[in-house]
């Protein structure tokens, strides 16, 4: 094969990789976002708290797969309470105020976790091998192999459970409309506390996999931030867009990371952002988002 | 004795000084002001300074968030290109401080322009991404775009000078910066008060009525961009001749949460809520550190244990309770603890 080709669907692996666990970052957004109306700024920080109660518990010798299912009943709790106590009063208050309330909680969780667990970087206990599989001249990590055979899971899973369960659907009957929903006998405010709960458990899914890739520091929440690239680009309330989106940021910042950064250093980090501007110009509502005619 | 004020015209109504009162402890208080220098130690003088900065930003982004209803997270970066400009022209051209800082905010408030055209069919959450996608783009291009702004190593700012007279100390720049806050204050009151200011809260309170009712969308929405912008590039060139050098790592995201922390501690849409909230957080800092000293010496185990992250939760923890508690903010306690003494026995 071309050395030029090669070097091409090498970048396109290692960016599907990437953009597997910037899906599963989303995935945590946009189910929030589909039953509630809000757009969790601290779900990085979510995420981040998530990697490190794992990280604590393989330091205290928890099998990796035990680590991971502690960590998503904590994260689910954490979930239940950040929703009791910060968003639970903010229900009716205008949109604004919400968005400003899940502000102020990322920044707090951040600088919480900054005191708490320190700012050194940690390397994370990879239970996987070091090693990378090669194939016709093309490698991947056995991390990333993994990470993009979870995020694959779990959308399955996820897509099974709005489908067939019944908490799935009462979700998706208060994603539709809330008053109806409420008069069918659902209760909205368990559904709410429930998607608070699931979506964190996801986001510390998808942080403890972020922590293999990358080192373990209170700067894991920044990736959430280049996952709203991702979430607009797929249309805030869709979970296959989230996919896709997620999928289609990862590709793209590694190819501009491979073909620019010579030229402009640091660029990769700003592909996601330039996308996400673009889109808010183009097409606000996402590739497969409900599209709200207003005009102002 | 002070009684309820009874107004008979929408004059009276609109008036920034309501009673002689309200006259009578200003002037007290500008004389307290300006008299700081010469009685208080340079430490309260350089907090004023960095307090006065904060009001000037906080101003703009009260403008443009509190009565205009445009969320933005992009402020620190309207700050960091006034900074920048500033700081440029001050050293490449050594031009004098009164043409620097107000270049600096007319740059800033270009680029508000430039931002607020395209935000102009976004809301809520898309807006405040798009701010914020701004802010992470300003903020590489003042990292990497070394020629102009020397990058990572920062630049240096040389001391303001007024007609061959060094500006050099804090005391001295107080009054610059006293100057600047003074009159972008009254113009951000009159502002409010004025045609404009009510176009820009008709657009808060509901866009789609707002136009109907004749209010020009396109016009006001990016004019309300540019006056926050001008605002945010003015603190920026306080800014930059205060701390005498920039550094990137000042204009991050963070920066612009802490404005946003400061309209909401302070009261969204209020002149007053600005100033309060921002000199409260640019206070708060140093409060929590000496609290923390204060707890170091009576228990060993906490000594040492303050560090930069206390002042951010506690940022953090006071956006929420702020907006949980007390949408209103700080300037809705000070009215309502007003109005109940005014009222006062009839207190309902």
């Amino acid at each position: 094969m071309a050395e030029g080709a090669l070097y091409f669907i090498q970048l396109v692996i290692s960016g599907l990789a990437v953009g597997s666990l910037y899906a599963l970052v989303a995935l945590g957004f946009v189910l929030i976002y589909k039953a509630t109306d809000i757009l969790n700024f601290a779900h990085g920080e979510a995420m981040m708290v998530g990697a490190f109660v794992c990280y604590a518990l393989v330091l205290y010798g928890v099998d990796f797969f035990w680590a991971i299912v502690i960590t998503m009943g904590v994260a689910m709790i954490f979930g239940l309470i950040t929703e009791r106590l910060v968003l639970r009063p903010m229900i009716g208050e205008p949109q604004f105020a919400v968005v400003m309330v899940t502000i102020g909680l990322s920044i707090f969780l951040r600088s919480l976790s900054g005191i708490v667990f320190g700012h050194d970087n940690k390397i994370f206990p990879s239970p996987f091998s070091q090693q990378s599989i090669a194939f016709q001249g093309l490698v991947l990590s056995y991390t990333h192999l993994w990470s993009i055979i979870i995020s694959g899971l779990m959308v399955i899973l996820f897509f099974l459970f709005f489908k067939y369960s019944r908490v799935g659907l009462s979700m998706r009957g208060v994603a539709n409309d809330q008053d109806t929903a409420m008069l069918m006998g659902i209760s909205v405010k368990r559904v709410f506390a429930l998607t608070w709960g699931i979506s964190f458990a996801i986001g510390a899914v998808a942080g403890i996999f972020l922590a293999n890739v990358m080192v373990l520091n209170i700067g894991l929440s920044l990736v959430a931030i280049k996952a709203f690239p991702a979430v607009v680009l797929g249309g805030l309330e869709s979970v296959p867009g989230a996919i896709v989106g997620g999928l289609a940021i990862g590709v793209l910042e590694t190819l501009v990371g491979g073909y620019l950064d010579q030229l402009l250093p640091g660029v990769k980090d700003l592909t996601a952002f330039v996308i996400l501007f673009l889109v808010l110009m183009i097409r606000p509502y996402g590739l497969f988002g409900q599209e709200e005619i207003e005009r102002v | 004795m002070r009684s309820k004020t009874f107004r008979e015209s929408y004059e009276e109504d609109i008036r920034i000084f309501q009673t002689l009162w309200v006259r009578f402890w200003l002037v007290l208080f500008i004389v307290a002001l300006l008299s700081l220098p010469l009685w208080a130690d340079p430490y309260i003088i350089y907090m004023a300074n960095i307090s006065g900065i904060a009001i000037v930003a906080a101003l703009g982004l009260n403008i443009l968030t509190g009565l205009t209803g445009q969320i933005s997270l992009g402020h620190a970066a309207f700050v960091a290109l006034g900074a920048y400009t500033t700081a440029i022209l001050a050293t490449s051209l050594s031009m004098p401080f009164w043409i620097t800082i107000p270049s600096g905010g007319i740059v800033a408030a270009l680029f508000g322009i430039l931002l607020g055209f395209p935000c102009l069919r976004l809301k809520g959450l898309y807006l405040a991404m798009a701010t914020m996608s701004f802010g992470v783009v300003v903020e590489y291009a003042v990292t990497h775009w070394e020629s102009l702004t020397m990058g990572v190593r920062g630049i240096s700012v040389p001391a303001p000078s007024f007609f061959g007279f060094s500006l050099g100390d804090p005391g001295k720049l107080f009054y610059m910066t006293v100057f600047f806050v003074a009159l972008l204050t009254i113009a951000a009151k009159n502002l409010a008060r004025t045609r404009v200011g009510r176009a820009f809260v008709a657009i808060r309170d509901r866009d789609v009525a707002a136009g109907i009712i004749g209010v020009n969308l396109t016009k006001y929405k990016v004019m309300a961009f540019a006056i926050s912008s001008f605002y945010g590039g003015v603190a920026g060139g306080l800014y930059s001749y205060t701390t005498a050098y920039l550094h990137p790592e000042n204009f991050t995201l963070l920066l612009s949460v802490e404005y946003i922390a400061m309209i909401i501690i302070g009261g969204l849409g209020s002149i007053l809520g600005s100033i309060l909230g921002a000199v409260f957080l640019t206070v708060t800092p140093d409060v929590i550190k000496n609290v923390a000293d204060l707890i170091g010496h009576r228990f060993v185990f906490f000594q040492g244990r303050y560090d930069e992250e206390w002042n951010v939760a506690v940022f953090g923890l006071l956006i929420i309770i702020f907006l949980i508690i007390e949408p209103t903010g700080l300037s809705g306690i000070w009215s309502r603890i007003k109005t109940s003494f005014k009222n006062w026995p009839f207190t309902y």
